[in-house]
C-alpha cells in the first residue's frame, strides 16, 4: 500500500511540474497590459518597460522559469497588480476562501445526503413512478445549462418565498438560495451515477446467490449493493471536498458572496495577470492533488485496484 | 454402467416410444443455421419503442429545420437592425410582443424573434462544429492512444495533464489569450472537447485489440490503418453518435457560461448565450422578463432533447437490449 501510493504520489507531483510549466509558459502569450496596473494609458514606452524589466518579464523565458519556482517554494504568489494593486495574492484569497470553503461544505454535503438517498430510492423503485419523476429532475439538470436554471431560482425564490435576493453574512436566511443552487448539480449527479451502480450490481450473480440462501432484501442492498455501488463515487469525493474552496463561479457571483468563485472573472477581466496565474495554479494542483487522493481512496476501499498493473488513464 | 434394472425398463418400451422420427421442417431447420438479427435494424426497433424519445426526437428536429429555414421565410426582420419608434424616431427600446414584433424588442429596440432564431442557429453551430470536431479527433487520438503501445505512455501522459486542470480554467485561458470572437470560443472548446472521446474510443479499443479475430488479422498481415478503420472503429459508431448527441448540450452551456463571464461571442453575433445574458440585465423588472423567458425555453428544449435523445439511442445501440 505504502509503495503503491508513494509512486502514485510521484506520478502526481511530475504531472504537477508539467502542469505548472506549461501554464507558466502560456502565461508569457497573455496581453503586457495585465502587468501595468491601472494607469496603463498615461506610462510612457520607457516606464513600461522599466515595469516590466523590475518583474523580471524581460529576461530569458528559462531565467524567469527558475525564479518563478524559487518564489513558488517560498510560497510567494506574488502582489496583484490591478485588482487590488499591489496587495499580495496571499492575502486577498485568505479574506475569500472562508466564504466559498463554508458554502462548499455545506452544498458538498447536502447533495451527498440528498443525492445518496435519491439514488438509493431510484434503484429500489426502477422503472416505477418515483424512479421516473426523480430522473425527469436528473435529466433536466443535466441537461440545461446551470446558467439557466439557476436563475430562475433566484427569479422565483425571492419573489414568491421572499428570501433574501443577496448574500448577507449575518442573516442566515440568505443563505438558504445559494446552498440549495450549489447542490443541485451535485444532487442530480450523485442520485445518477449511484442508481446506475446499484442496477448494475443488482443484476450480478452474488446477489441472486445472496437472495437464495435467504438474505433480507434490505440486507442485501446495504450490505452488498450500496456498499460496492459507493466504491465508484467514492473515487470523486476527496476532489470535490478540496475544490469546496474555489466555490462556485456562478452562484456566488448571482447572489454577491465575496468568496473565490468570481475572482478568476474579475482577475481575467481586470486582466490582472499575477493574479491569474496564481488561481490557474491553485486549481491545477487543487484537481491533481485531489485525483490523488481520490486514488489512494480507491486502494484502501478495494484492494483489487492496487493490485493491478499501474499505468492507464483514469 | 447401466444397471441391470434400468436395462429392464428400456427392453419394456417399445421401439416406437424410444425413437420416432421428426417431419422435416424446412422453416425449423433454417432457424438454426440463420438468424436474420440485424445490427442496425434492431438499435432503430428498440430506439422507436421509446415514445418519448420520439416526440421529442420530431420535436427537436422541426425546431433545427426551422431554425436554419427562418430567414429565408417572407416577412423576416433583420437580426441587428435596431427598430426605431415611427412617432418619435427614436430606438422601439423593450417593446412588448405584439403583431409586429412577435417576440418584442430588446432593450435597444432590436427584433427578438428574429434575434432568438439567428441566436440559436449560431449556437448550434458551434455546438455542431465542436461536436463534428470530437468525433474525428477524439477518436484519432483514442485509436492511436489504444492501439499504438510505443505511444501509449506518452498520451496518457499528455491526457492526465490536461484532464487535470479543471474545463472552466482551460476554456477561460484560451478565450482570454485568443481576444473572444467566434473561432475563439470554437477553438476553445475544441482545445478540451475531444478528452472523454479519446478516453471512451481507447478503453474500447484495448478491449477489442486482442480478440482471436484481430489475432488473425494481425497474422495475416492487416496494416495497422486497415485493422483500426476496418476491424475496431465499426464497433464504435453507435458511441460516437451518442457522444456527439451528448456533446450539444455541454457546448451550448459552456457558450452560456462564457458569455456570461464577459469572454462570449461580441455582441452584434447574437447567441444564446448572448440573449440570456440580455435578458438577465433586465430581468429586475417583471414586464421585461419575456427578454429571458423566450430565449431560455428554447435552450431548455433544444438541450433537454439532445440528451435525451443521446440517452435513448445509447440504450438503443446496446445490443443487450435488443431481445
Amino acid at each position: 500500500m505504502l509503495k503503491y501510493s508513494l509512486k502514485r504520489l510521484l506520478h502526481s507531483l511530475v504531472t504537477l511540474f508539467i502542469i505548472l510549466t506549461l501554464v507558466f509558459l502560456l502565461m508569457r502569450l497573455l496581453p503586457v497590459e495585465g502587468y501595468y496596473g491601472e494607469r496603463a494609458d498615461k506610462l510612457t514606452p520607457a516606464q513600461k518597460e522599466a515595469i516590466l524589466r523590475k518583474m523580471g518579464l524581460l529576461d530569458p523565458w528559462y531565467v524567469q522559469l527558475r525564479n518563478f519556482y524559487l518564489q513558488l517554494f517560498r510560497g510567494d504568489l506574488g502582489v496583484s497588480v490591478t485588482y487590488r494593486a499591489n496587495v499580495p495574492i496571499k492575502e486577498i484569497l485568505a479574506a475569500k476562501i472562508p466564504y466559498s470553503f463554508a458554502f462548499g461544505v455545506a452544498a458538498l454535503v447536502l447533495s451527498l445526503v440528498v443525492g445518496l438517498a435519491m439514488g438509493i430510492h431510484m434503484a429500489q423503485t426502477k422503472g416505477l413512478f418515483w424512479d421516473k419523476l426523480w430522473t425527469t429532475y436528473v435529466v433536466f439538470v443535466n441537461a440545461v445549462p446551470g446558467a439557466v436554471y439557476l436563475l430562475f431560482i433566484q427569479l422565483y425564490g425571492t419573489s414568491v418565498t421572499r428570501l433574501p435576493m443577496l448574500f448577507d453574512r449575518y442573516n442566515v436566511l440568505s443563505w438558504i438560495l445559494p446552498l440549495i443552487s450549489m447542490s443541485l448539480g451535485g444532487i442530480a449527479g450523485n442520485a445518477m451515477w449511484l442508481r446506475r451502480f446499484m442496477v448494475d450490481e443488482l443484476n450480478k450473480d452474488y446477489i441472486r446467490l445472496a437472495r437464495a440462501k435467504g438474505m433480507s432484501s434490505r440486507a442485501i442492498m446495504v450490505k452488498h449493493v450500496l456498499r460496492n455501488a459507493f466504491v465508484p463515487l467514492a473515487q470523486y469525493l476527496p476532489a470535490s471536498v478540496l475544490f469546496t474552496i474555489s466555490g462556485s463561479i456562478y452562484v456566488e457571483s448571482l447572489y454577491s458572496i465575496p468568496g473565490m468563485g468570481g475572482l478568476l472573472v474579475t482577475a481575467i477581466s481586470r486582466q490582472d495577470n499575477p493574479l491569474v496565474q496564481a488561481l490557474v495554479l491553485i486549481y491545477s494542483s487543487l484537481g491533481i492533488f485531489g485525483l490523488f487522493l481520490g486514488d489512494i481512496l480507491m486502494a484502501i476501499l478495494d484492494p483489487r485496484i492496487r493490485l493491478e498493473r499501474q499505468g492507464g488513464a483514469r | 454402467m447401466m444397471t441391470s434394472k434400468e436395462k429392464e425398463i428400456i427392453q419394456a418400451i417399445e421401439e416406437k416410444e424410444l425413437f420416432t422420427f421428426a417431419q422435416y421442417d424446412a422453416e425449423a431447420a433454417e432457424r438454426t443455421g440463420y438468424s436474420d438479427y440485424s445490427y442496425w435494424r434492431s438499435t432503430i426497433r428498440v430506439f422507436l419503442r421509446n415514445k418519448t424519445a420520439i416526440f421529442l426526437l420530431i420535436l427537436m428536429t422541426s425546431l433545427v429545420t426551422f431554425t436554419f429555414i427562418q430567414p429565408y421565410l417572407p416577412g423576416q426582420k433583420d437580426p441587428i437592425t435596431i427598430h426605431l419608434d415611427p412617432n418619435t424616431g427614436l430606438q422601439l427600446r423593450n417593446h412588448p410582443p405584439d403583431k409586429e414584433f412577435w417576440f418584442g424588442t430588446n432593450s435597444i429596440g432590436q427584433d427578438l424573434w428574429a434575434r432568438l432564431w439567428s441566436g440559436t442557429r449560431t449556437s448550434l453551430l458551434i455546438a455542431i462544429i465542436v461536436g463534428i470536431w470530437e468525433i474525428v479527433f477524439g477518436t484519432f487520438v483514442g485509436a492511436i492512444w489504444g492501439y499504438v503501445r510505443p505511444l501509449e505512455a506518452f498520451i496518457t501522459e499528455a491526457y492526465n495533464v490536461i484532464s487535470n486542470v479543471p474545463t472552466t480554467i482551460i476554456l477561460t485561458l484560451v478565450a482570454y489569450i485568443l481576444r473572444p470572437s467566434f473561432q475563439t470560443m470554437i477553438i476553445a472548446m475544441c482545445s478540451t472537447g475531444w478528452l472523454g472521446m479519446a478516453r471512451f474510443v481507447r478503453n474500447q479499443i484495448i478491449i477489442i485489440r486482442d480478440r482471436e479475430y484481430n489475432l488473425a488479422s494481425r497474422c495475416l498481415g492487416t496494416p495497422t490503418g486497415r485493422l483500426i478503420t476496418k476491424n475496431l472503429l465499426p464497433y464504435l459508431v453507435s458511441v460516437m453518435v451518442m457522444r456527439v448527441a451528448l456533446s450539444i448540450p455541454g457546448t451550448i452551456g459552456w457558450e452560456v457560461f462564457l458569455t456570461y463571464i464577459g469572454l462570449g461571442l461580441p455582441l452584434n453575433t447574437p447567441s444564446l448565450g448572448n440573449l440570456l445574458n440580455e435578458g438577465r440585465r433586465v430581468m429586475g423588472a417583471p414586464a421585461l422578463r419575456y427578454q429571458l423567458f423566450f430565449p431560455a425555453v428554447v435552450l431548455s428544449v433544444i438541450t433537454v432533447s439532445f440528451y435525451v435523445l443521446g440517452n435513448a439511442f445509447a440504450d438503443a445501440s446496446d445490443p443487450r437490449n435488443h431481445f
